[in-house]
């Protein structure tokens, strides 16, 4: 059951510590102080209008972007200040959910998830091969491990993204937009997952959306973003029963 | 054969870079010139309106001038990161043998046609010409020594650039819009090492192979058509062919293609990983690899033709 008292004190071990985070491209304000934590197991939803940079955020904790001032520190180590190996060691501990899948389309299905294990583990062949297997049954997609990803749907490229995103066993998963594009069933079992990821791995979990029954299901606590700016940090409860207007108009519309 | 009057001429070593630059070359450096200042698009100033005119050259001249010193300056700082990516641990053996079956073995078929069509045009034409002169004997040394000189280098270097540049700013422009590049990222794999390094390094091993074989082809089909208006054996052919060939007129030619190689892996990497705007993104990084990397490869063989000239004198 998602947390109703949100814990926003930060220590330094907290997975997650955005510091008055700004960023524009070129005079385009895109993100305009903004302050998170996220916890170890805890699921932080971000939610927001689209072009409110919810994911350029999670590309600025992954170090895909710099900051233009403001910090982020992952397990209390400022990522802007690590050498790009240092920087590696970082990433290896998170998982990514690309709003796409990003599937790499030269490599099969199988191949595609056993990609950062062929690079960052020590496992043999046959070793892989079971791992990635038993990801792709966790997304069901155990029967499709040698096809290509142009042969299966958006959804289902999208569930091999997360397969591929948990391969590592990563203690901070950033998902964009986890259930768009999905059909009703499909977003329900993703939301599931998400839900058991957290429960078996504790792990600290951004999920990037715009479906508010993702974030009935799964979140802990909700940000919501407006012109780059956070207008609500709290829980599922205090967003559902927000009196400001634009969070109103925003459930009402979403829902 | 454009070399001929170079041949014989000393070059001391220790004035090898400066006599780089000679009258020879002047003509060269004036067609850069006037080339500049046509695309500039330089107007006159009419009724001393020199702020006008400022104001056009800074539009038509300048501005270009500085995007194109911008478009290098990120081009160098790319290949720097390559360069230290190409060379650090982990390699990437894999994924550089299946570049280099997909940038050389793929490229076969094509480089050993267009040598082919090479030989077959160069006998055609020289052998005519050569009549006029009296000198038909000489046929055999003037398609040799034009193919494994100029033609076979350059040619192959242009047409794999065709076909090479294209693919590989398609393909990395189509992974830098679909985000695949960022995942890549993500995964803690450094793109420029598995992507860009693999690709670069293929293309410089790729390419000098690529040019031996071209060579070989144009010499044989140049040999099967001046047999058939005139019969030859393959062996004098060869013999009267090879005879006076050097090391040196085969060698540096043959490795400069190692420096095609490595324009077109960096200008395409480069050029589809900066990829932006979609599907129309992709097609702009399509055609300025190709683009870019042949008009480079014919400015870097006009440089390295001098450089093998003074380094490598006949």
């Amino acid at each position: 059951m998602p947390n109703s008292t949100p814990n926003t004190t930060p220590d330094a071990q907290t997975p997650v510590l955005v510091k008055a985070l700004h960023k524009s491209f070129g005079s385009q304000v895109v993100l305009h102080g903004i302050d998170l934590v996220v916890h170890r197991g805890e699921t932080l939803a971000v939610l927001g209008q689209s072009g409110t940079g919810k994911s350029v955020l999670l590309k600025l904790i992954i170090g895909l972007e710099k900051p233009d001032t403001g910090s982020i520190e992952i397990a209390g180590r400022d990522i802007a200040r690590l050498s790009r190996d240092e920087l590696n060691g970082t990433r290896k501990k998170m998982g990514f959910l690309f709003q796409q899948g990003a599937l790499y389309d030269s490599l099969t299905v199988g191949q595609n998830v056993g990609f950062p294990l062929a690079r960052h583990t020590d496992l043999t062949d046959a070793q892989r091969r079971d791992r990635v297997r038993e990801l792709l049954s966790k997304v069901g997609m155990e029967g499709d491990v040698d096809k290509m990803p142009s042969e299966i749907s958006g959804g289902m490229q999208k569930r091999v993204g997360l397969a591929r995103a948990l391969a590592l066993d990563p203690e901070i998963i950033l998902f964009d937009e986890p259930t768009a594009g999905l059909d009703p069933i499909t977003a329900d079992e993703i939301d599931r997952l998400i839900a058991d990821l957290k429960k078996q791995h504790q792990a600290a979990s951004i999920v990037v959306t715009h479906d508010i029954h993702a974030v009935r299901a799964c979140a802990d606590r909700v940000v919501m973003l407006r012109e780059g700016s956070v207008v609500l940090d709290g829980s599922v409860e205090d967003l559902e029963k927000s009196k400001d207007e634009f969070i109103a108009r925003f459930l009402k519309t979403a829902a | 054969m454009q070399t001929c009057g170079h041949s014989n001429r000393p070059t001391p070593p220790t004035l090898a870079l400066h006599s780089l630059l000679t009258r020879d070359d002047m003509p060269l450096y004036l067609s850069i010139i006037v080339l500049a200042i046509a695309a500039g698009g330089i107007a006159q100033p009419r009724g001393g309106d020199w702020y006008g005119a400022w104001k056009t050259f800074w539009r038509g001249a300048a501005l270009p001038f500085m995007l194109f010193i911008e478009w290098v300056g990120e081009l160098a700082i790319f290949c720097g990161r390559v360069a230290r990516a190409a060379v650090s641990r982990p390699f990437e053996f894999r994924e550089l043998l299946r570049q280099m079956d997909s940038i050389g073995a793929k490229s076969l078929p094509l480089v050993a046609l267009a040598g082919a069509a090479t030989g077959v045009v160069l006998s055609l034409q020289t052998r005519d010409s050569l009549a006029r002169f009296g000198a038909k004997s000489l046929l055999p040394s003037v398609i040799i020594f034009s193919i494994i000189k100029e033609s076979g280098p350059i040619l192959t270097a242009l047409v794999v650039s065709g076909r090479v540049a294209a693919g590989i700013g398609a393909e990395l422009g189509s992974m830098k819009v679909t985000e695949q590049i960022d995942a890549m990222e993500a995964s803690a794999v450094d793109p420029y090492k598995y992507l860009a390094a693999t690709r670069v390094v293929a293309c410089i091993l790729m390419l000098p192979l690529l040019t031996a074989i071209s060579d070989v082809c144009g010499i044989l089909m140049g040999w099967v058509s001046a047999t058939l208006a005139d019969p030859i054996s393959l062996r004098l052919f060869l013999n009267t062919g090879l005879n006076g060939v050097r090391f040196n007129d085969f060698l540096p030619p043959t490795f400069k293609t190692a420096v095609f190689g490595l324009i077109m892996g960096s200008v395409a990497c480069f050029q589809g990983m900066r990829t932006v705007g979609g599907t129309a993104g992709v097609g702009r990084a399509t055609t300025s690899s190709v683009v870019f990397s042949s008009l480079l490869i014919i400015v870097a063989d006009v440089i390295l033709v001098r450089l093998i000239l003074v380094f490598f004198p006949g």
